[in-house]
């Protein structure tokens, strides 16, 4: 079991326990409700935009350690982004999880790194990316495309 | 602690089972999710390799050799069933691709010509969703409604609201024999005999009973049980329709196809008789031979000594999990069979999954393709360990080490 060390390092199992941005929010810009069929893992991600910057990110629901503290640093890391920025991230944590190779205009993933030990465990992959891809729904909702999740 | 059912060789049939002398993360295989799969042993799989290295070919088609040969194999199989199970006759048993097509089957071909706006369908909170969504889909299609036993705090049927429910609206009642998310063995004879009174006929998923307990047809009544392969240790992609004679034949087929028939002509086809006419195309040949071996290893154990071994590794393992702090039980019925959902207060069960994994413990996390069980005792998931004839009551010690190792883990 020690092994799993390297999958639920200390920062994870700490936002697991105490996530930050845990609430609903009243009003928010944008909302997406996440879930994966396959485990339960449900995830509301709420959003607000003010001038083309990521102003409050919160998130609400259940899942796993993984599921919960991807959400958790989620948030952390996406406050005060531009949506650019923002969806660079996104795309660049999804890569570090799903792909051999880093993609050359892929941005430095910073505290997020730590949930990249994810990518042994392909059963998890899809626990760490909810969140991200509940964001990106509600992101492209107010951005007014149409969402292929 | 060792076994304490002297008879009872767990020894000699783990031997059976190469498998289990498989290692993850270099710990011995602790294989505890049998409710999703069994595994299965050598007469099995050498029955497979045997039809397939010298006797294959497709069955109730040529006069040559082979075909003869593959003929009889798949048809004992048949017979092995009906001996099990005790139908009446042979061709009372209709091979399926499992539990979840027999159960469409009934759904497609008895309900939905017979069913109407106003008419009611009877299923219990504890179904797998396989014994759920063909019954949703039917209602869709006729205007019939479904109706839903609840359960209690424990895990159990709520008789007196089965009763309540049970009306001449009734066309029909399917019910779980053994619930795969609770382990809950239900009162099947007694709700048969209520729906009989009324002149109802039932359905029983049987797919997580008939591995664990001795199943009579005749006995407890049912019009329709249905199981699957794969959980009996037999093929994936194989399963069992029971059904009563006198309701087969009056069910219009469920596919066409080759083999179901007895003459073709573009102004009309004349139907096969039982089994056959529901057995449209090619059927799972192999997947068949091996249920027949999976069924001959079981009762050469015998179901009552499994039932018996199980039991015990179930009241071993209850009582070593209760002494956990912050673990609780999901299902406490009065009889159970050999599984144990659960939930700890400081660890999500995905996690549990993969912690336990790495001490080589397998177990399922998740809804267990039962999310109105979750829902109604508000837990995500569970982590569910489910015993099987081959457990050991060393492998219940790991089990416990591994969530107390887990639960050290996270705090």
């Amino acid at each position: 079991m020690e092994n799993l060390r390297e999958l639920y390092q200390e920062v994870i199992l700490d936002h697991n326990k105490n996530p930050r941005n845990f609430r609903k929010m009243e009003d928010p810009d944008g909302f997406a409700h996440g879930n994966n069929p396959l485990c339960g893992d449900q995830i509301d991600i709420y959003l607000k935009i003010k001038d083309g910057l990521v102003e409050d990110v919160s998130f609400d629901g259940a899942g796993c350690a993984i599921c919960t503290s991807s959400a958790s640093m989620m948030t952390m890391a996406l406050k005060g982004k531009t949506e650019a920025d923002a969806e660079a991230l996104f795309n660049s944590f999804h890569h570090a999880l799903t792909e051999d190779a880093a993609y050359p205009d892929d941005v430095p993933l910073g505290k997020l790194a730590v949930l990249t030990g994810v990518k042994d465990y392909p059963v998890r992959v899809k626990c760490a990316t909810l969140a991200w891809h509940t964001f990106d729904a509600a992101l492209k909702k107010i951005q007014g495309e149409v969402s292929t999740e | 602690m060792t076994s304490n059912t002297a008879q009872y060789d767990v020894v000699s049939i783990r031997n059976d089972f190469p498998i289990l002398n498989r290692k993850i993360f270099g710990k011995p295989l602790v294989y505890l999710d049998n409710g999703a799969s069994t595994q299965r042993p050598t007469q099995v799989i050498d029955a497979v390799t045997d039809l397939y290295e010298n006797h294959y070919s497709n069955v109730h088609r040529g006069v040559h050799t082979l075909s003869q040969e593959s003929s009889v194999l798949y048809d004992d199989a048949r017979v092995k069933v009906r001996g099990f199970i005790n139908a009446a006759c042979v061709h009372e048993v209709v091979f399926t691709s499992g539990a979840t097509e027999s159960i469409n089957l009934v759904a497609q071909s008895y309900a939905r010509p017979r069913l109407q706006k106003g008419d009611e369908i009877l299923i219990t909170h504890m179904e797998h969703h396989s014994n759920i969504v063909p019954w949703q889909m039917v209602c869709e299609q006729t205007g019939a409604e479904l109706k839903v036993v609840p359960i209690s705090d424990k895990g159990e049927l709520e008789m007196d609201r089965f009763h309540e429910l049970l009306s001449e609206k009734t066309k029909l009642v399917s019910v779980v024999h053994v619930s795969n998310a609770l382990g809950t063995v239900n009162p099947v004879k007694e709700l048969i005999d209520a729906a009989h009174a009324l002149g109802v006929p039932v359905l029983v998923d049987g797919a997580q009973a008939v591995p664990h307990i001795p199943v009579d047809v005749q006995k407890l009544g049912a019009d329709f049980y249905a199981f699957s392969g794969h959980k009996i240790y037999g093929p994936t992609g194989v399963g069992v329709l029971y059904g009563k004679e006198k309701l087969l034949n009056e069910m219009p087929p469920y596919q066409g196809g080759g083999d179901m028939i007895l003459s073709v002509s573009f102004e009309g086809t004349t139907y096969n008789q039982l089994p056959y006419k529901f057995e449209a195309g090619t059927p799972n040949i192999a997947g068949v031979v091996g249920l027949g071996a999976a069924i001959d290893y079981v009762q050469k154990i015998g179901l009552g000594a499994i039932a018996a071994h199980e039991h015990g590794l179930l009241v071993y393992a209850t009582s070593r999990l209760r002494r956990i702090d912050g673990l609780r039980i999901i299902g406490e019925a009065d009889q159970k069979a050999g599984l144990i959902s659960f939930v700890l207060d400081a660890v999500h069960p995905h996690d549990i999954g993969t912690m336990l994994d790495a001490e080589g413990v397998a177990v399922r996390a998740g809804h267990h393709c039962a999310q109105p069980v979750m829902e109604r005792f508000k837990v995500p998931a569970t982590a569910r360990a489910s015993f099987a004839m081959y457990n050991t009551f060393d492998e219940i010690d790991v089990l416990a080490e591994a969530i107390v190792k887990t639960i050290g883990m996270f705090s």
